[in-house]
């Protein structure tokens, strides 16, 4: 299709309370530079049940435009519901570009809608840019396990899609809303939605491993030695730290821990403020999910483990001794 | 039950290796093996045919000849039947045509295995890990489908199935009726091993391959680096992280303290 305007559009996900996922809001950061660039708006999509919370953070965090489609069929995510309104959108207003974030959710439904709507899409991406030479965005993503980054064009279909990693921009500074808020009525039948989610399984007493969108991970390896070890050295420290907790394959293999945790290349990507690696050996597949953090810590007996090659700060030890006293020491400086 | 499963001959990614002064990918001597994400949707349909013996597992890829050796692996692991989709027409294909590509592929083998109940792909490929085919396909087939499928098992009264999905965050079970396409990430255990039997029975397998003037009704704008939407611009090496600080003081708790003082000159915590 061809594109009618020089928007560049944001999808903001929606939970299901109608708040919105920090990735959307983190969009809007390159989404800004890219709409003035393309010398169009910045246009936040707002998909979900009771939004008004997300509409308002959208707005707040510099969209000129947010449309917004309500209604009771969007309050949990399914594919069929936000493919088809997606699909709407997309055809009504066909802008130039739209980035989404690189969710599970995400990347279930925006090949979905480009493989619908006939265009382009660029995966996971890790920076987005414009082409000087063609004006096309420019998708930087990476490939082979994180071995080999490509830079991919889409120069002849509209909208250009890309699903761009959480935790690699940061929220946009908030400011005055100036947006227009527009609602689109458009639903969703019973019976066009094919699936159903039957039950929702979270860890025990609730929790939620959310390490995609976490600030702070705290992951432990071959060396954290058991569950005992996730329990009395790693945990307490991601709770000092306000973290979560990860952990490489070889811990998760063992059944020490549950592969929600799992960091790396069959499990979570991840890109954190800090990531601190406790007695894990640093092997590629794990390096894959994490090596894009912005602060990594390796704490490892074996001086000469891989993992030292890509930390910023290493401390070689026995974890038992280093984490516990590690934990204290932020504790009376959070005290402080 | 019939069940078609999508797989992909991969470069086993955590083999290759970058040139220290060129900067690029060094594939020479990287082994080729079956993406292990495909190898779980293999898992998930086995284990189907598992409680349901009557069940067929066909297995298919798109790839140059030799791909064919994942095809072979497949059918030792525990597909019954297996095709080729190579084509010089088809190269350069992004996910977008490829899928396209196999959306044809999966017609024409309906034709002869009739029609599949489920497709089952793995979630992504860990060369591209675009995560984008299997949706793609089930878009171009009209299919209902589940993304990061741990695991699956038919529902009570057999008209589709009931898969534990890996969500943001939390695990949800997703009931999807017949037919339709799965994509599958790693579960909490390990896929079987070939069998000595089968592996000698799979090197004898008649293995049809679905060519160029396979699909008389291709739209051949849609196939191939022609019809693919997106383009590689320039492809790099990143970054490689140098010369980080190590802390090794008198005791662990100097150590520790040491860093929480560098963290915090940082602002990180």
């Amino acid at each position: 299709m061809e594109a009618k305007t020089k928007d560049l559009w944001v999808l903001i996900e929606t939970r299901e309370d109608g708040s919105p996922a920090k990735v959307g809001l983190e969009l809007l950061n390159p989404g800004r530079i890219l709409a003035d660039k393309q010398g169009g708006r910045l246009v936040a999509v707002v998909i979900g049940q009771n939004v008004q919370k997300s509409v308002e953070e959208a707005a707040k965090y510099g969209a000129d435009q947010v449309l917004v489609v309500e209604g009771s069929e969007y309050q949990q995510y399914t594919t069929d519901a936000y493919q088809l309104a997606m699909v709407y959108l997309v055809e009504k207003y066909a802008p130039t570009t739209v980035m989404i974030g690189a969710t599970n959710i995400g990347r279930d439904l925006a090949p979905r809608v480009t493989a619908k709507v006939g265009t382009g899409l660029t995966a996971d991406c890790t920076s987005v840019d414009i082409d000087e030479e063609s004006g096309n965005i420019a998708w930087t993503r990476p490939a082979f396990g994180g071995n080999l980054m490509a830079t991919i064009l889409c120069p002849d279909h509209r909208p250009q899609f890309g699903t761009v990693r959480p935790g690699v921009f940061k929220k946009p500074e908030a400011g005055e809303s100036h947006a227009d808020i527009i609602k689109e009525e458009f639903h969703v039948a019973n019976d066009q939605i094919r699936t159903r989610i039957i039950d929702v399984i979270r860890e025990a007493a609730g929790e939620i491993v959310d390490l995609e969108g976490a600030e702070i991970i705290v992951s432990g390896g071959r060396g954290v030695g058991g569950p005992e070890g996730f329990e009395t050295v790693i945990k307490p420290l991601a709770d000092v730290l306000g973290g979560v907790v990860g952990a490489s394959r070889a811990a998760v293999d063992s059944g020490w821990i549950a592969h929600s945790h799992q960091v790396g290349q069959t499990g979570k990507t991840v890109a954190p403020k800090l990531y601190i690696a406790c007695g894990i050996s640093g092997a590629i597949q794990h390096l894959a999910g994490m090596s894009g953090s912005k602060v990594i810590v390796a704490i490892n007996k074996d001086p000469d483990a891989n993992i030292f090659r890509v930390a910023d700060y290493g401390i070689v030890g026995d974890l038992f001794k280093v984490l516990p006293a590690l934990t204290e020491e932020i504790r009376k400086k959070k005290g402080e | 039950m019939n069940i078609l499963v999508c797989v992909k001959q991969v470069p086993d990614t955590t083999e290759i290796k970058i040139d220290p002064v060129k900067h690029t990918l060094v594939r020479a001597g990287v082994p080729s093996i079956l993406n292990p994400f495909d190898g779980f949707a293999l898992e998930a349909a086995a284990r189907l045919k598992d409680k349901d013996p009557g069940t067929k597992i066909v297995v298919v890829t798109m790839g140059p000849p030799q791909a064919t050796a994942v095809l072979k692996e497949a059918l030792s692991i525990a597909a019954d039947k297996a095709y080729l989709v190579s084509g010089r027409t088809f190269g350069g294909s992004d996910t977008l045509a490829t899928s396209y590509i196999l959306s044809q592929a999966v017609r024409k083998m309906e034709e002869t295995e009739g029609k599949f109940d489920a497709i089952f792909c793995g979630k992504q490929a860990i060369d591209g890990d675009t995560a984008q085919v299997g949706p793609e396909l089930a878009e171009h087939l009209g299919l209902p489908q589940v993304t990061y499928g741990l695991t699956c098992e038919k529902n009570a009264d057999g008209s589709g199935l009931e898969v534990v999905q890996e969500g943001d965050g939390y695990n949800q079970v997703i009931g999807i009726q017949f037919p339709c396409l799965v994509t599958f990430t790693k579960p909490s255990f390990d896929p079987r091993f070939p069998t000595i039997k089968r592996k000698l029975a799979a090197n004898r397998a008649n293995i049809p391959v679905l060519g160029d003037d396979a699909f008389p009704d291709i739209d051949t704008s849609r196939i191939g680096l022609k019809g693919s939407p997106t383009h590689v611009k320039t492809t790099f090496t990143p970054e490689q992280k140098t010369g980080g600080v190590i802390i090794q003081e008198e005791s662990e708790e100097e150590s520790a303290k040491k860093l929480v003082a560098l963290l915090g000159e940082k602002k990180v915590v």
